[in-house]
């Protein structure tokens, strides 16, 4: 237990240290950041919202950077994350609320695959080490090395446009009644396959080769060589092997999910998916700074959530952790 | 570098399958090295693997650079020029636009060798200032083990790895400048910011391997300078792993690059293969069916990123050697002269391909070649490594 409350207080530490760059960023670049935020809301600007975005960002007050800093963390810590310019007037709180459901579904499923589709490939690649698997290994290569979006305009060209098997964008249907029928739901699911098998295609790889180089170690061991000779089933052999070569797979789960993160957002990006990625989007192209820091805070809460959930996962999965406790 | 003379190792073709780099069997007293690393030693020619991986990697990242050299002064049209007013509509390619042109006709052909080089340009920089940071941070943290500097250095290191990068690129370049960031030095630099802490999480824990090795010790005893043990016992030693980071670190600035560039961060008239994307989206090239305009950029940067990944693998490989036999196929066994060796994975048993004579070096390497299964056994007539003396796993070293 001392372990995972370690990682805890580092990732509240890691969480603070976040919301403060988000906090210095605007005020270390060049000019006023109401002046730039103003400059793209396009005559939307009454003076009243002048005043709003002044009390947001702390200025024309007689507060010091200090205080500044507390009020930023008064607003964060009531859910105010300041107006949308691009989506003005609504708040930055709820157009990421209204993101969010789609990209945990299409993410958080689509790496969750990923993952174990990875894992069991990566195994099995290693396993039979010198057959026709092998030949997976330079494919996933490219995989790992292409970027998501660009598997995603093949994807989107190849099976939405020119085959026809999938839409070609969005998440449902705009004549459908949201609602739990089944019209309804099987319409978000068939929106969301081409966007999932583009991120799992793409995130796998990563998992495959990771769990092969550790598994083809592993099996080297003493304590495999033993199972084998005691005569256990190949299958248990495996089973025993893949275990212990899966711990590195589970704590190098924080280094990938920044990436697969990142990569899935460009992703919805290119299906028009209406999740973060698509807001993220929108906020660039508007430069919509508050909405801006309010999604990378949403990514990176979420990606720090994901990591805890990772290190229990070690502490469960790895016996040693628990002694040193 | 020797790669491709193949003579003095015998020429065998076999793309250095199992040699494990250690210097040829020419030059005697070499020792054996510990492995995860072989330490270049003074006087010596720097072996290179001659994997396969590693040539073909080295062939095709040189044809990029060379591009990106080359790419601007050779495209045939200027890449931003219109080069007709009346057609709204891309035109597939035809002779005189091998890669057929965009929305505003401009020659995609020319895009690409034009764009190779920002992209090229700010992948090596943001490589080449983020190694520099991860191996001063790195050793130093490594070399510092139990002060609360390395506790600090670790810290930071950690912190900039949990945290999302591109979210965190996209609000510093989102408030950067409102048109998009042109400079590629600038872009590069921030980039690697972002990019050091994975190199520098590897390099502590290497270090943190070879400071209590003998030699190290020894050297310290004498009374040599931290510094010194540092640049010439330590370092050298590092050097795979340095290698590795940074081409990996080269990787994530092309994917992190064109990432910004697509979502149109980086200035769209600042030509790089990102931005030729983001223009192709923008028009929805993708739901339009031009896909000369998106498969060119896109294909080029996943061959930039295949190529520096091969190479990455090439070097795994030489630094974790059981990684390696999967390359061991029954063809590469026959050409060998290996009888009987096993064509599929047994158990407790590392097949390597050993060119006679066998350099002494990869032998003291294979330090006890037994422990092999029953029905392994009987075909020990080829060389079985146990590599006990073999590195930490590779992947568990990265985390």
């Amino acid at each position: 237990m001392r372990v995972i409350a370690r990682r805890l207080l580092f990732y509240i530490v890691t969480a603070i240290l976040a919301v403060t760059v988000v906090f210095f960023i605007p005020r270390l670049m060049p000019g006023n950041p109401v002046e730039a935020v103003l400059s793209h809301l396009m005559g939307n600007v009454t003076p009243g919202t002048i005043r709003s975005l002044e009390l947001q960002y702390g200025l024309n007050s007689k507060q010091g950077l200090w205080g500044q800093y507390m009020t930023f963390w008064v607003h964060l810590i009531h859910g105010n994350l300041g107006v949308s310019t691009s989506y003005y007037p609504s708040t930055v709180t709820s157009v990421i609320r209204g993101a969010i459901p789609w990209t945990i579904g299409l993410v958080g499923v689509a790496t969750v695959i990923s993952f174990v589709l990875g894992t069991v490939l990566g195994v099995l690649v290693a396993w039979r080490r010198g057959t026709w698997l092998d030949n997976l290994l330079p494919a996933t290569t490219f995989f790992q090395a292409a970027p998501y979006f660009f598997v995603a305009f093949i994807a989107l060209d190849i099976f939405a446009t020119r085959l026809g098997w999938f839409p070609t964008g969005r998440a449902y249907n705009q004549l459908d009644f949201p609602g739990l029928n089944a019209a309804y739901v099987g319409d978000v699911l068939d929106h969301a396959i081409l966007p999932a098998a583009t991120i799992v295609l793409c995130s796998a790889a990563g998992w495959i080769v990771g769990m092969r180089n550790v598994m083809v170690t592993t099996m080297d061991e003493d304590y495999v060589l033993v199972a084998q000779a005691k005569g256990l089933a190949k299958r248990r052999v495996v089973w025993y092997a893949a275990r212990n070569a899966i711990l590195p797979s589970v704590s190098g789960f924080s280094l990938a999910i920044g990436f697969v993160v990142s990569g899935a957002l460009l992703t919805e990006i290119v299906f028009s998916y209406p999740g973060l990625g698509w807001i993220l989007l929108q906020a660039v192209g508007g430069r919509d700074y508050p909405l801006l820091q309010g999604i990378f805070l949403i990514i990176t809460f979420a990606v720090l959530l994901a990591n805890l959930a990772a290190d229990s996962v070690y502490v469960l999965l790895d016996p040693r952790t628990r002694q040193e406790a | 570098m020797s790669i491709g003379t193949g003579t003095d190792l015998g020429g065998t073709g076999l793309g250095g399958v199992g040699v494990g780099g250690t210097g040829p069997g020419d030059q005697p007293g070499g020792g054996p090295l510990p492995p995860p690393v072989s330490a270049p030693v003074r006087g010596r020619r720097i072996q290179l693997p001659r994997s396969p991986k590693i040539i073909a990697g080295l062939a095709m990242l040189g044809a990029f650079l060379v591009l990106a050299i080359v790419g601007p002064i050779v495209a045939p049209y200027s890449p931003s020029a219109s080069l007709s007013t009346t057609n709204g509509v891309p035109q597939p390619p035809s002779a005189a636009h091998w890669l057929g042109t965009t929305q505003v006709q401009q020659d995609v052909f020319s895009q690409l060798l034009a764009g190779g080089r920002s992209t090229i340009l700010v992948a090596f920089l943001s490589g080449i200032a983020a190694t520099i940071l991860s191996v001063l941070i790195g050793v130093s943290a490594g070399y510092l083990h139990g002060r609360w500097a390395d506790d600090f250095l670790s810290m930071l290191a950690n912190f900039f790895l949990v945290m999302p990068a591109l979210p965190l690129l996209i609000v510093i370049f989102g408030f950067l400048s409102s048109s998009g960031a042109t400079n590629d030095v600038l872009i590069g630099l921030i980039i690697a910011i972002t990019g050091w802490a994975w190199g520098a999480r590897v390099l502590r824990a290497q270090t943190l391997s070879l400071r209590s090795r003998d030699y190290v010790e020894s050297a310290r005893i004498i009374g040599e300078r931290g510094w010194r043990v540092i640049a010439s016992e330590i370092l050298p030693n590092l050097m795979p792993v340095v290698a590795s980071s940074f081409l990996f670190t080269v990787l994530y600035g092309v994917g992190t690059y064109t990432a910004l560039a697509f979502l149109g961060l980086v200035n769209p008239e600042h030509w790089s293969w990102g931005s030729m994307l983001f223009q192709a989206q923008n028009v929805n090239a993708e739901t339009s069916g031009y896909w000369w305009w998106y498969i060119p950029p896109g294909l080029a940067v996943a061959l930039l990123g295949t190529a520096l990944a091969m190479l990455n693998f090439g070097i795994d490989e030489f630094i974790n050697p059981r990684l390696r036999a999967a390359g061991v196929t029954r063809r590469q066994a026959r050409k060998s002269g290996g009888r009987g060796l096993p064509r599929r994975f047994e158990l407790g048993l590392t097949p390597v391909v050993r060119n006679r004579p066998a350099p002494g070096a990869a032998a003291s390497t294979a330090a006890a070649s037994t422990a092999s299964t029953g029905a392994a056994s009987r075909e020990a007539a080829s060389t079985a490594v146990t590599s006990t003396g073999a590195p930490a796993r590779t992947r568990e070293q990265t985390s």
